[in-house]
């Protein structure tokens, strides 16, 4: 049913930013091929917020990584600025879900070893020491430069991550989870810093997320993709909340509130994951029954 | 009432007082009473076994006999270098008189040929480990890292160092002895062939848990890391500069020290056989030796190479702690 508004945004393709064009990944597997994407069709426009929505093993990543490069699609292609993508490069930086900075890298140099290999000829020494810093800035952790991975918490090890990316000036920003590992607190205040970031920087993003509040809070679109094997773009919803955003008053709002469910309802009523999780399945053992009676 | 604080207070400070010292006390005990303890028994058992074994070279060293040719082995090594000096001395009274007589005499100083200490020695096995070593880690790390950055090579080399692991260093030695007799031919040789054979021997000895334990260590990067080495397109030298090989230091480490510990041990039975004037050669010419003194003299070098051993694995230590990043990989 979605197929008809597909194809009429991929007559378009010729003067998007980014296209994913009819994208098949096949990975090799001992019994035969496993088709874990089928003909996803994306068109995004520069300076866009997009989300890619769906169950774990959907094959989101598998799309992010496709963009970045990390993988060659079997069918179908990656258009960006109408030049195929077949090979990671530093123009799709990635924030990864676990931040994987180099432990034995202090913040700075972690960031400054992006630099150096993107800006090697354009920039002076100088320059590169204050990019380095306004970036550091940005994320707000220019306290915490010359401290190791392993001195700070899991959340500012991800805005390092952030500000690495950031700081290779990538038209297209990749996210796989990135604020997956953190806790609840902590991950509303980096949605909120990178909301604000955005509203600076406006660069094109396409981040991973399996939380619908986070999805409709910074994304412009979000993309749901259905089950795999064979997964693809299910819909695709427009988010048209004025910006900035602040999550206290959009908890009232009544469109947020039905952004809100209609990703709800694609997720746990149409692409309903079929998993045995009643109690019931589950049988404590015997021993647990019988002190039970006994306190009885 | 306010006595009565006080007192309690007080009360709490010497409580206080009291758990600290009964803590430093523990420390104390843990670190230094019971080595103590363990290494007294050790000697009062030793001391005991070895009265009750007769050899025919006397009875079997006890820690008395031992701590006595120590003190013998380092006055041998005093005189032998008093004797030394004495003897350059000479030389250079001789040449002066003879310039004296005859301005155009071409004085030549030759060399101290007497026999080598048992300090001697120990300098000797230093260096020559530390050469074979050294070599093992020049040939090992670049190996190991082509091989976890390589599927394939890995593949191809895996068999023939799983093969070559197990082989005793007396196994080798012949063939290197041979090698080295036939190749190195010089007429005013750099080195000694036994020096070249103990260390090659060492060498090949040493080489293996080095390329197992860094290919293993580079094959185990994060996938994360490498990664992000994509997405900055890293060249494959600036890749292992700054990716690879940093990752994998902790690993390589532990090769290093197992590495190290493999080739003090053989170098000992390399020298034995080689003849080259180490510790090893020390143990076998007091063995062929056969005096009373023999099997002391060897006891003290048991305790010596037992000693080194340890304080080279504790050097390595150091050194690691220095150089690796990842700190919990260091343990003792």
């Amino acid at each position: 049913m979605n197929n008809t508004k597909i194809t009429e945004t991929g007559n378009s393709a010729q003067s998007v930013f980014l296209n994913i064009s009819q994208v098949d990944m096949v990975f090799p597997t001992p019994t035969g091929g496993f088709t874990a994407l089928k003909e996803v069709d994306l068109q995004i426009d520069k300076g866009e917020f997009i989300s890619l929505i769906g169950h774990s093993g959907c094959g989101k990543s598998t799309v992010l990584n496709i963009v970045a490069g990390l993988y060659q699609a079997t069918k179908g292609g990656i258009l960006l600025n109408n030049k195929e993508v077949n090979e990671p490069g530093p123009e799709r930086a990635v924030v990864f879900q676990n931040h994987s900075l180099l432990p034995w890298l202090t913040c700075y140099q972690n960031v400054e070893l992006a630099v150096k290999q993107v800006f090697n000829k354009t920039m002076s020494k100088g320059e590169m020491k204050e990019w380095i810093e306004y970036n550091l800035k940005l994320v707000h952790m220019d306290h915490a430069m010359d401290k190791r991975p392993d001195e700070i918490s899991g959340g500012m090890k991800q805005r390092i991550g952030i500000a690495r990316a950031l700081a290779m000036q990538p038209e297209v920003l990749l996210m796989d989870e990135p604020f997956g590992a953190l806790d609840a607190l902590t991950r509303a205040h980096m949605q909120d810093s990178l909301m604000e970031i955005q509203s600076e920087l406006n660069n094109t993003v396409i981040m991973i997320t399996h939380d619908v509040d986070e999805a409709v809070l910074l994304s412009d679109r979000i993309v749901m993709m259905t089950n795999g094997p064979e997964a693809t773009i299910g819909e695709i919803l427009d988010v048209k909340l004025a910006r900035p955003r602040s999550r206290l008053s959009l908890a009232k709002d009544l469109e947020y509130n039905r952004l809100r469910s209609e990703v709800l309802t694609f997720l746990y009523e149409k692409q309903r994951k079929v998993e045995n999780i009643s109690s019931k399945a589950v049988k404590p053992p015997a021993v647990v029954k019988k002190r039970a009676n006994e306190t009885n | 009432m306010s006595s009565t604080t006080v007192k309690i207070t007080s009360l709490t400070i010497t409580e206080q007082a009291v758990n600290i010292v009964k803590n430093s006390l523990t420390k104390m005990t843990n670190a230094l009473l019971l080595p103590v303890i363990g290494i007294s028994i050790f000697i009062f058992l030793w001391s005991i076994t070895a009265q009750s074994i007769h050899t025919s070279l006397g009875d079997f060293p006890g820690p008395n006999a031992v701590v006595k040719q120590f003190s013998s082995l380092y006055l041998e090594h005093k005189t032998e270098r008093k004797k030394a000096t004495e003897f350059y001395q000479r030389q250079e009274k001789r040449n002066a008189a003879k310039l004296a007589k005859n301005p155009d005499y071409d004085a030549k100083i030759r060399a101290y040929t007497g026999k080598e200490t048992f300090l001697d020695q120990i300098v000797t096995s230093l260096i020559t480990v530390t050469c074979g070593f050294v070599a093992a880690v020049i040939i090992a790390i670049p190996l190991g890292i082509w091989m976890g950055l390589n599927k394939r090579v890995n593949l191809a080399v895996n068999p023939i160092v799983q093969v070559f692991k197990p082989v005793s260093p007396l196994a080798w030695l012949p063939l290197v002895t041979m090698v080295v007799s036939a190749i190195y031919v010089s007429d005013d040789p750099m080195v000694s062939k036994s020096f070249l054979t103990s260390m090659l021997t060492v060498t090949l000895c040493s080489l293996w848990p080095m390329v197992i334990n860094t290919s293993m260590g580079v094959s185990a990067i994060n996938s994360d890391l490498i990664n992000v080495s994509k997405v900055l397109r890293l060249g494959t030298l600036t890749h292992i500069k700054k990716i690879v090989l940093p990752a994998s230091v902790p690993m390589i480490f532990t090769g290093m020290r197992l590495s190290f510990g493999v080739a003090w041990m053989v170098l000992i039975a390399a020298e034995m056989l080689a003849q080259n004037p180490g510790l090893g050669k020390f143990v076998w010419d007091e063995f062929q030796n056969g005096s009373s003194d023999s099997l002391a003299r060897i006891m003290a070098a048991v305790v010596v190479i037992g000693f080194i051993g340890f304080l080279l694995d504790r050097a390595m230590l150091q050194i690691q702690r220095k150089v690796s990043w990842d700190k919990s990989s260091v343990n003792a």
